[in-house]
């Protein structure tokens, strides 16, 4: 199987680079195609049963072990159920919205994959401004997701949209900036040339940026502990909750497609991608995915749901500050010839720079956590 | 450099198709009598806590984040900047690191103002 699939790859690739047969592009994009969003639906099913198990061993419980072995098919019996439910439409509803907003969520994050190298040069399509292009699609999500909010007319529904708009708003520019730290040391865009780059995976390198990229991406894609716009005792569902049948179980989709996709660019930004001994580098690259995707789910049954105002303090007040900072340290180091020179002396300067700042910061200038609101 | 952005043209154009194709799937199947379809009032009524909704949804809102929208504008416009620089920092050596934190130190004035003028608070 795996072969037979590497096979294919090379033909394709070969094809792709051979310029007197016009059909090599056709191949190239058709295989890709098919991988990526093979690859999708396959790692949703798989971060899905992994999230379910895995939270309900945190939590004391089984979780789903009736369907197949272990419960490995309770996804495919959930996208069974979902397929033959009877889809309800509000009467109030604004019903074009309402039926486009999910396709204008979930095509994004397809898209997210197409400059993700999955082997060496083994992508789409390998764009030189790779990593801006992802920093622009990820937020094209929320469109489609202030579309489900609007267009459902229900309260509960617009309040979650809007507080998902403020979310994106407020943690883009912390999770931009915390790129930039790589981008500085890899010296380029290119996903797949800042993989080529890291003879030392980049969480080493960047610590401060890792926790902070993390933050940011998990604020980002709405996970726990930054899920005020599905925050169930506040919201109902937040955006979906006027969704059912398939269009509900493409906002599914979309949710955890996104949680893939950050757990690939984290994998592929800081984890060193697809490098590693021994086994085959795309087998790697998923191993590198499920670990991060597993750090997800451990923060989400660690932490409690934090309040709004805490959510737009955090980004602004600690977050943003932060990785400034990480930029011009990170800038003077390779200014200095560290990354290529005095490697293991930058790893310790970074950890110790890392933990100092997060400690002074969190001590004498914000604090999360506390205090009241008034409404 | 211009075929791969046709790789991304042309896979936006699968990946809305394949969305496109997931959402028609249950329509297709409730003509085959698979999919029930049974509408009534109450259940297409807009869901409240058993209540019928008082008054529009889509009234105004006053949401605070008016002051965010503003910073972040001001603030992405410098990351747009530091891109460029950051892929090219080598080559264009220290001196071009005091210019991006002259331009930083230029916006970090607005951002210490905003902080002190409480506009990051969210009331």
């Amino acid at each position: 199987m795996a072969t037979a699939g590497l096979n294919i790859y090379h033909l394709a690739r070969l094809q792709a680079v051979s310029p007197d047969w016009p059909g090599g592009f056709w191949w190239h994009w058709l295989f890709f195609t098919v991988v990526i969003i093979g690859f999708v639906l396959t790692m949703v099913m798989g971060v899905i049963y992994i999230e379910r198990r895995g939270m309900g061993r945190m939590q004391s419980r089984l979780g789903p072990n009736r369907t197949g072995p272990f419960g490995l098919l309770q996804p495919v019996a959930d996208a069974v159920k979902v397929l033959l439910k009877e889809n309800i439409v509000p009467a109030a509803a604004d019903k074009l919205v309402h039926w486009l907003a999910p396709v204008i969520a979930f095509a994004p994050a397809l898209m997210l994959f197409a400059v993700i190298p999955f082997e060496n040069g083994a992508l789409l399509a390998d764009l030189n401004i790779g990593i801006l292009y992802v920093i622009a699609i990820s937020s094209v999500s929320t469109v489609g997701i202030f579309m489900a909010g609007w267009g459902s007319s229900n309260k509960y529904s617009l309040l979650g949209a809007m507080r998902n708009v403020a979310a994106i708003v407020s943690y883009e520019i912390p999770m931009v900036l915390a790129i930039v730290g790589v981008v500085l040391i890899a010296g380029s865009l290119s996903l797949n040339d800042i993989v080529v780059a890291q003879n030392v995976p980049f969480i080493l390198l960047q610590p401060l940026g890792f926790l902070l990229f993390f933050a940011a991406g998990c604020a980002e894609i709405n996970r726990s502990p930054f899920d005020l716009m599905e925050a169930d005792s506040e919201l109902v569902a937040g955006f979906h909750t006027e969704y059912s049948g398939m269009k509900f179980a493409m906002f599914y989709l979309v949710e955890y497609a996104e949680a893939v996709a950050i757990s690939a660019i984290i994998a592929t930004l800081f984890l060193g991608g697809w490098k590693g001994p021994i086994l085959p580098p795309w087998l790697w690259f998923v191993v590198k995915i499920i670990l991060v995707f597993f750090a997800m789910v451990w923060t989400r049954t660690t932490l409690p749901r934090i309040r709004i105002d805490q959510l737009m303090a955090f980004a602004w007040k600690f977050l943003f500050p932060m990785s400034l900072l990480n930029m011009f340290i990170t800038a003077l180091q390779v200014l200095a010839g560290w990354p290529t020179e005095l490697v293991w002396v930058m790893i310790i300067v970074n950890i110790a720079v890392m933990a100092i700042l997060v400690l002074v910061w969190s001590r004498f200038f914000f604090r999360l956590g506390g205090g009241r609101v008034e409404i | 450099m211009l075929t791969n952005y046709g790789y991304i043209g042309l896979f936006v154009i699968a990946a809305v198709l394949f969305t496109l194709f997931m959402v028609l799937i249950p329509i297709a199947l409730r003509f085959l009598k698979i999919v029930p379809h049974n509408p009534n009032p109450i259940k297409n009524s807009t869901f409240e806590c058993g209540m019928e909704t008082i008054g529009k949804t889509w009234v105004q809102f006053n949401f605070h984040y008016y002051f965010y929208a503003l910073i972040f504008l001001a603030l992405d416009v410098l990351v747009v900047f530091l891109y460029p620089w950051a892929v090219n920092l080598r080559a264009l050596g220290s001196a071009s690191f005091v210019a991006v934190l002259i331009l930083v130190s230029i916006i970090l004035v607005g951002y210490v103002y905003a902080w002190k003028k409480k506009a990051l608070e969210w009331k």
